[in-house]
Parts: structure tokens; sequence; C-alpha cells
């Protein structure tokens, strides 16, 4: 009765064996990574793709969504010099770190100027050493376990950064972490980088996901941020310049200490199917977490937002606050599940994620979860799905604004709500520009 | 404030053992061979002299059954189910047909004045003047009696064990049965549809509003026999009914399976009130024993201007898996899901609603309560979504929790889709415990801790209660202070 599926592999699933089996042995790392490469692999072609099936995947189903998967491939040196002229000006002011095509290039990056305090290296290096303590922590225990897409990740990953900022130091730029697809033919890049924040300092952590020209690349990025006692981080996440068939995943894995405060910010906008998922736990107490962002989706998009704030303990507080414009055919989902652990008393959690659907064929998915096992919380969540408001309209255009306008002006000031608690002034600013652009771009 | 004098009392009534209806009766019964074979399913089928239809029917679910796997995704834990070693029959044997109380079992009707059923029809329930309510009694797998049939009839409306319309309503039953829950839905009504053997069946002609409450008892007498009843109503146009359904089992150490399955349909403006007061044997405080409670009810207006409305107060059974769902086929049509869900002990509550939204202009209304005390977990899964064509579909969602001590769980599982721009979808969802303020301000006016406990959670479920009708209004009121008894200090 209980007779167990056999799994029928998909071209992709099969092209990502294939592709695992001749690059394993090109891929950095010592004998010791081999083997944790190995094992994740080997979770992977267990779970296959993930699907609908699997609870955290629930609306975006990779398995039937991802067509093909991509080979690895870096541009020669010569196309550097290339891929950093388009993109430079883009790159807001700070200390650059730039991975192209998942591997990390310390040319391109700005090394020599770094603060006191600061200290970067290879991630291909840290692996061919192969510290077992360091090696470790590219994957902490308990955040995001199991997860298909960051088992494969952690098999294929080429590259990446490790960044040590010591206890007490004030970085007064933004330090940036640029990952960069090169121009053409269609390919993919893994990359994973740790962030170490010291006890008491003060950081903000710029990730932005972009590519020399717009094409269908396959991206799937993880960042592994340890944040001290006492320390503040802001960390602002933009995934731009992508082809309406990129696929792009990126994921979050941070833990907190003591009195910490973490504050993310993300804007979706670009990109065909885009995976960013957050795991994020309090190791120590008293500290707050607020995760936010901003979706703006249109043609055939599909976003997925999906964290999990695990508090495991007491005195915490966590705000997750999420907003999504759906436009024509796109899909918006959101995912957010807080756990309480059975000690971490006086927990305080909101959750919120709200929708604007403007098109018939747009939909949306919200599954706001919370799982309580401590008495002494509060913890809430609110979800809504809704068009713009006739009324709303209606009082604008009684006051001569055209139709578009008025529109425009709601949802300008809707997604402007979600990025007012962004901290670092210069990127508000360019938050909201890029939201008034967008919405003219719209029509 | 009676209720609140109600509650105290009631506390303070409580005897040492929480249960009231954990006795066993002893009487006589006919069982079916134990274990689940195409024997069984036709044997129950043969039983109830049922037509050649009928025993396809369930031999097909049966077969279906055997390819199914049990669902896991739900926040319960349990061992594995042993479904060879449950009798799938079991029916009182002296109840040949009685045609009037005076035939009935004296013992049978002694258990259900035990359960505080009333079963002559000139009984009234305590505390409430001139309320009538027709009941439909079941014990084990079969139909005992059915009150008041004869005034029903006068309206025409139906009202009977759904083993007896199969033979009376052949146009009603084929037409229906498993329009709702079809056979496939899922592997407890699937089960459910293979070897179900008694219920209720209801039908309101055009028109009719129903004139007075109906009801069902349920009641799981034997020992490791399984009750899986089915239930069907159907509103025709314009009419209206009011259901209740109330159920108990004795207590014993072993778990016991319910898999019920219950189908609503509403047509052309008729609306459907159907209420729950679930009180299964939970099991001990060591969790042993208790009624394993895997129901399907579903609920369809399936014509414009429809409404059903589930109204549940959940404090039995050791599992609870039960979804009331609407499905919103009809233009206009409206589903309401009220709930409170008490969990004590080791009790596992998994336990929402869906509302699918498919017809223009529909609505819904959500309101959940769940409290969990002791090391119990409670879990609200539910789901609403809009189809494509769902233009004006709107919804809203309250879902809160309360925690009574720090070893149990509360959890929260909504579900929103939204494929239509123009529904509105509002959820909002709360977790907290007794606010120790409340608590200090009833204490200082002289309740001792698990009074001011009672009245608070009263008060936190009162939007829930309000729907329920009186008679069960007062009784689950009573129901809330047992089920929460021993969960504070």
């Amino acid at each position: 009765m209980s007779t167990e599926i056999t799994q029928i592999r998909t071209p992709a699933e099969k092209a990502l064996i294939s592709l695992y089996t001749s690059e394993k042995d090109r891929l950095p790392g010592n004998d010791a990574v081999k083997a944790l490469r190995t094992e994740a692999f080997a979770e992977f072609e267990r779970s296959g793709l993930p699907h609908r099936r699997i609870e955290s995947w629930h609306y975006t189903d990779l398995r039937s969504q991802l067509r093909d998967a991509a080979p690895l491939f870096t541009a020669g040196s010569s196309e550097f010099e290339d891929s950093l002229r388009h993109v430079q000006p883009k790159i807001p002011e700070g200390y650059a770190l730039v991975l192209l095509d998942g591997v990390f290039v310390p040319e391109l990056s700005d090394l020599d100027d770094l603060p006191e305090g600061v200290s970067v290296c290879s991630l291909a290096d840290v692996l061919a050493k192969g510290d077992a303590a360091l090696v470790e922590r590219l994957a902490p225990k308990g955040l995001g376990t199991g997860d298909p897409a960051l088992s494969l990740n952690a098999a294929l990953m080429q590259g990446g950064v490790v960044v040590d900022v010591a206890p007490g130091t004030e970085v007064a730029k933004p330090l940036i972490l640029l990952s960069v697809m090169s121009a053409g033919a269609l390919h993919a890049a893994y990359h994973r980088s740790l962030v170490r924040i010291g006890a008491g300092a003060k950081l903000t952590l710029f990730e932005i996901v972009d590519a020399v020209e717009i094409g269908s690349n396959q991206q799937n990025g993880a960042v592994v941020i340890e944040v001290g006692d006492g320390a503040e981080v802001e960390h602002l996440t933009r995934i731009s310049r992508q082809g309406a068939d990129a696929v792009i995943i990126n994921s979050v894995l941070a833990s907190l200490g003591a009195n910490c405060q973490y504050d993310g910010f993300a804007l979706i906008a670009d990109g065909g199917l885009v995976r960013r998922q957050i795991f994020l736990r309090f190791n120590g107490e008293h500290s707050t977490a607020g995760i936010r962002g901003l979706s703006l989706l249109s043609g055939k998009r599909h976003a997925d937002t999906t964290l999990v704030v695990d508090h495991a303990m007491p005195h915490c507080t966590s705000r997750e606050y999420f907003k999504h414009i759906v436009a024509d055919e796109a899909t918006g989902v959101y995912q957010g599940k807080v756990i309480v652990r059975p000690h971490a008393q006086k927990t305080d959690g909101a959750m919120k994620s709200r929708a604007l659907l403007l098109s018939d064929s747009a939909s949306m998915f919200n599954k706001p979860e919370l799982e309580i096992f401590a008495d002494d919380v509060v913890c809430g969540h609110g979800a809504t799905v809704a068009q713009l408001d006739e009324d709303q309209l209606f009082y604008l255009r009684s006051r001569g604004l055209p139709r578009g306008e008025a529109e425009q002006l709601l949802l300008e000031a809707f997604a402007a709500e979600a990025v007012e608690k962004v901290r670092n002034e210069g990127a508000r600013e360019r938050l909201l520009t890029y939201v008034s652009d967008w919405l003219a771009a719209r029509k | 404030m009676p209720a609140v004098r109600e509650t105290v009392e009631t506390v303070r009534s409580i005897d040492v053992d929480a249960y009231k209806y954990g006795f066993v009766t002893d009487i006589e019964s006919d069982k079916a061979p134990k274990g689940l074979r195409e024997d069984t399913v036709r044997f129950i089928s043969a039983k109830k002299n049922e037509p050649a239809w009928l025993t396809e029917w369930r031999l097909d679910a049966y077969r279906r059954w055997l390819t199914m796997r049990e669902p896991t995704w739900a926040r319960v834990d349990y061992p594995p189910i042993a479904y060879q070693e449950l009798y799938y029959y079991s029916a009182p044997k002296s109840t040949e047909g009685p045609r009037s109380l005076a035939e009935v079992d004296p013992e049978l009707l002694r258990t259900y004045e035990k359960l505080g059923i009333p079963l002559r029809e000139q009984e009234v329930l305590a505390g409430v003047q001139n309320a009538r309510v027709a009941v439909d009694a079941v014990f084990d797998s079969v139909s005992v009696v059915t009150t008041f049939k004869e005034e029903l009839a006068k309206a025409g409306v139906i009202f009977c064990p759904i083993s007896e319309a199969v033979q009376n309503h052949p146009e009603l039953v084929p037409k229906y049965l498993g329009s709702v829950v079809p056979v496939t839905d899922n592997f407890y009504a699937t089960l459910n549809s293979a070897v179900f053997s008694d219920g209720s069946f209801v039908y309101i002609p055009p028109g009719v509003r129903c004139p007075m409450e109906l009801s069902t008892y349920f009641r799981i007498n034997e020992q490791n026999t399984g009750q899986f009843e089915r239930t069907l109503i159907i509103a025709d146009k314009g009419s209206y009914v009011s259901y209740l359904e109330g159920c108990t089992a004795p207590k014993r150490d072993e778990n016991q399976l319910h898999a019920a399955v219950v189908e609503l349909i509403a047509l052309e403006d008729a609306e459907i009130k159907y209420s729950t007061v679930q009180n299964w044997y939970p099991g001990d405080a060591e969790g042993r024993g208790g009624i394993y409670n895997f129901v399907t009810k579903r609920g369809d207006c399936r014509e414009a201007r429809a409404k059903i409305s589930w109204t549940q107060v959940e404090t039995g059974s050791a599992i609870t898996w039960k979804y009331p769902s609407c499905i919103l086929r009809g233009d206009e049509s409206r589903g309401e899901f009220y709930s409170i869900a008490i969990s004590n002990g080791r009790q596992q509550v998994d336990s929402g609603t869906k509302m699918i939204h498919l017809g223009k202009n529909t609505t819904s209304r959500i309101i959940s309560k769940g409290i969990a005390a002791g090391r119990s977990e409670n879990t609200y899964r539910g789901q609403v979504s809009a189809h494509r064509r769902a233009s004006g579909a709107r919804n809203f969602t309250n879902c809160d929790s309360l925690l009574i001590g720090d070893r149990c769980g509360a959890h929260t599982v909504p579900y929103i889709e939204a494929r239509n721009h123009s529904a509105v979808f509002e959820h909002e969802a709360t977790t907290s415990k007794i606010s120790e303020d409340q608590l200090f301000y009833c204490m200082q006016r002289g309740l001792s801790g698990e009074e001011a406990t009672a009245l608070i959670v009263n008060g936190f479920v009162r939007d829930v209660l309000q729907q329920l009708p009186m008679e069960f209004a007062v009784e689950a009121q009573k129901l809330i202070a047992v089920s929460l008894e021993g969960s504070v200090g």
C-alpha cells in the first residue's frame, strides 16, 4: 500500500547531476570540503528540485518551472575590464567586493582602501585550506537545514568572500557585495559568502545581484551573517538587470548575538523567477531584527520571499514587513514563519504582508505562519490582498488628478511605506526613485 | 451576568474526574468480523440491505483506499493505526427498527439520559424554555431513534438515518451523495465512503424554514470499533435549517478511530447553519486512550446567494484533524466558520477551514479561537483562495490563540491565495497568554485562579459562542470550564 514513489528526474535535475559529476574535481576545496560537497549533493539528489509537495516551496515549483540547468562558466580575464566598465557606474559609493560569475575577483574589488578592522579573503582560498572551524561556519547548523536549494549551493559553490569586521569597528561607508554575471551564453553561478560582524561593530552591507547585460542567467547565492553582541547591521539587497528567464535564488542565513540589531531590506523588481529565503535565528537575548522588502512584479515574473525567524532566546523582537505590487501576469509569494521556542519568553513578534494586485491575471499567495511554544509572548501577523481603493482614487480624481496619476500616487505611497524604514539615506533615496521610475515605466 | 455565574458554578462542581461521559453501556452488539476486506464492505452493505449501486460505490471507494496513503502533513503525531485490528461495524442487537420509543432498549435510553440527550419528545432542555430539538441518536454504527419525525414530515422536512434515506429517497441520495466530498477526496473520506454505517440525512424542501433545530448525537460505545458516520444535508431553494451535532465516547485505554464525512448542499437562497460540540474522550493526562477524530466536513453553496455557516466547539478527542470547508460556487454566496478549539493534557488539534471562492461577489468570514493548555498542541490551518473568475471575492479572517502554561504550543498556518485582482482578503492572527493584569483583577475580587481563567477564556471565545444556538451555548460554556480543569497552577 505504501510503496515509495520513484522520482522521475526532470531534464534540469539530470543536467545538475551531470554538472556536478563533471565539475566536482575542479571546484575549490581540500578533501574534507570535497566530502561535504558530496554529502550535500547526495542530499540534493534525494530531494530533487523542490516542488509543491515540499511545504516551504509550495508556491514555487522549481521542478516544473526550471526547464534546464545552465552550465558553469567563468569569463576570461580579458573580459574583466569590460564587465567592470558596465557595472561600475551603477554601484553606490562604498567598498566593493566583486564576484564575477560566482568567483571572487580581487582585481575588481576595493581591497586596498578597506578601513582598519575589516579583512576580506576569498572563499576559494578558505575552502582550499579547509580550516575546519571556518568551513563549519559556512553552513550554520539549524539554519535552512535540508533546503534543496541550499544543498545545491553547498555542493556547487564556486567562490565568494569571507569578511571579518573586528569588534568595535564602525565601518563608515557601506560594504558592497556585488555579484555580477558576465555577458554571453546562458550560464549559472553558485556562490556563498560569510560576513562576521564582531561585538559592538556597525556595518551597512549592500548585496547587489546584477548582470553585465540583461540575460537569462541562473544564480544561486547565499550569504551567511553572524552578528556579534551589541552589533548593528543594515543589510540591503537589490536584484536588478535580470532577464525574464533569469532564475535567482538568494539565501540569507543570519544568526544574531545578544543586544544586537539586524535590519534587512530587499528590493525585487527583476528576474524571471526569484526566490529569496531568509533563515534567521536569535542566539542571544534582547536583540531586534527587522526584515522588510518590496516586490514590484510585472510581466510573467514570479517572486517568492520565504522567511523563517527562529526565536530561540527570550526577550527578542522581530518585525517582518513586506509589500508587493503585482501587475500583468506576475505572481507574488510570501511565506513567513515565526517560531518561538519553549524558553523564548517575552518574545515580541509582528509580521505583515500586504499586496496590491493590479491586473486580472496577477496572483498573490500569502502564508504567514506562527509556531509558538512559549506562553508569555506577544505575536501577531496580518496579511492583506486587495486592489487599489476606489474611494481613494475617487478622492484624488475629484481634486483634478487624472486616473493614471492618481494611481501612481497611491502606488508610490504604498511602496514608500516599506522603504521608509531603510536607515541608509542614500539607499533610501535611490529606492524611492527606483519605485517611481518603475511605476512610470509601467504605463 | 448569569453566564459568568454559571461558569463559576460549573468550575466549582467539577468532579475529580473531568470527563463525565466516560462510562460504558453494557449492551449486546452485533459486529462485523474484525478487519477490513471486500467482504467487510459487502457485509455492511448487506446488513443495510442497500441497493446495488451503493454496494458498488462502496467497493469502488474501498479499492481506491487501498492505493492511498495516510496524510502526514498535519501537525499531529500518533503511532500507526492498525486498520485491520478494528471492527468496522457494530450495532446494538435489539434495534431491529423500533417503531416507537417504547421499543428502544431501555439500556440505551438510560445511556442517553445520562448524557443529557432528550429522546422523549416532550422533554425540554435544562435552562431553556420551550426549546424543541429533533434528535437523531447514533450509537456506534447505527441510528437508534429519531424524534419528532411526524411533525417534521408535516413541514415536508425529511430527517432520518441515512440508511433509511437510501431506501426511501432514491430520488435524492444518489444525486447528492459524494457530490461535495468525492469518493477519492482523501484517505479518511475514502475509507468512510467504503464503510460508512449510519448518520443523518436531512432534506429541506424549497421555501421551508425548518420548524425546529435538528440534532444528531453520536456515541461510540464498543471497544476496538471505529465510527464512520456520514451526514448529508440538502437545503433546497430558499430554505433554512439549523443542525447540531454532539458526540461522546467511553473512557478506554486504547485509541479509537472516528472518520466521518459531512456533506452540506445549499441551493439558491438557502441557508444551512451547522454547529458541532465535539466532546469525544480526549484521553487521560498522560495521553493514553482517546479518540482519533479524522473528519472531512464540507459545504457546497451550489447556487446563488446560498449561505453555509460552520460553528464548532472542539474540546475532546486525542487528535483532531478537521477542516470544515465551504465551496462558494454560487454568485453572492457566503461561507462562515466560527471555531473554538481547546486542547489540554496531551491533546493535539489541527483544525481550521477552507474557503474556496469560485463565484462572483462571494464573501466569507473566519473567526477562530484556539486555546492551548497543559502539554497540548493546537494548530489553526486554513486556506482562503479566490479563483480567476471570482471577482469581488471578500474574506476576513481572524485567528487568535491563547496559551496557558509554558509546555503547550499554538500554531497558525494560513494559506491565502488570490488569483483575482478584485479579491479583498484580510487576515490577522495574534497569540498571547492570559494577561497577568486581568488575572490579578479577577482574583483581587475573590475569584480563584481557575475561576478567573475560565472567566477570561469565556470572554476570549465569546464571539464564537454567540454563534451557537442557545441550547448549545450553555453546554459549550460548561465544557470550556471542564476542559481547562487542572490547567492553572
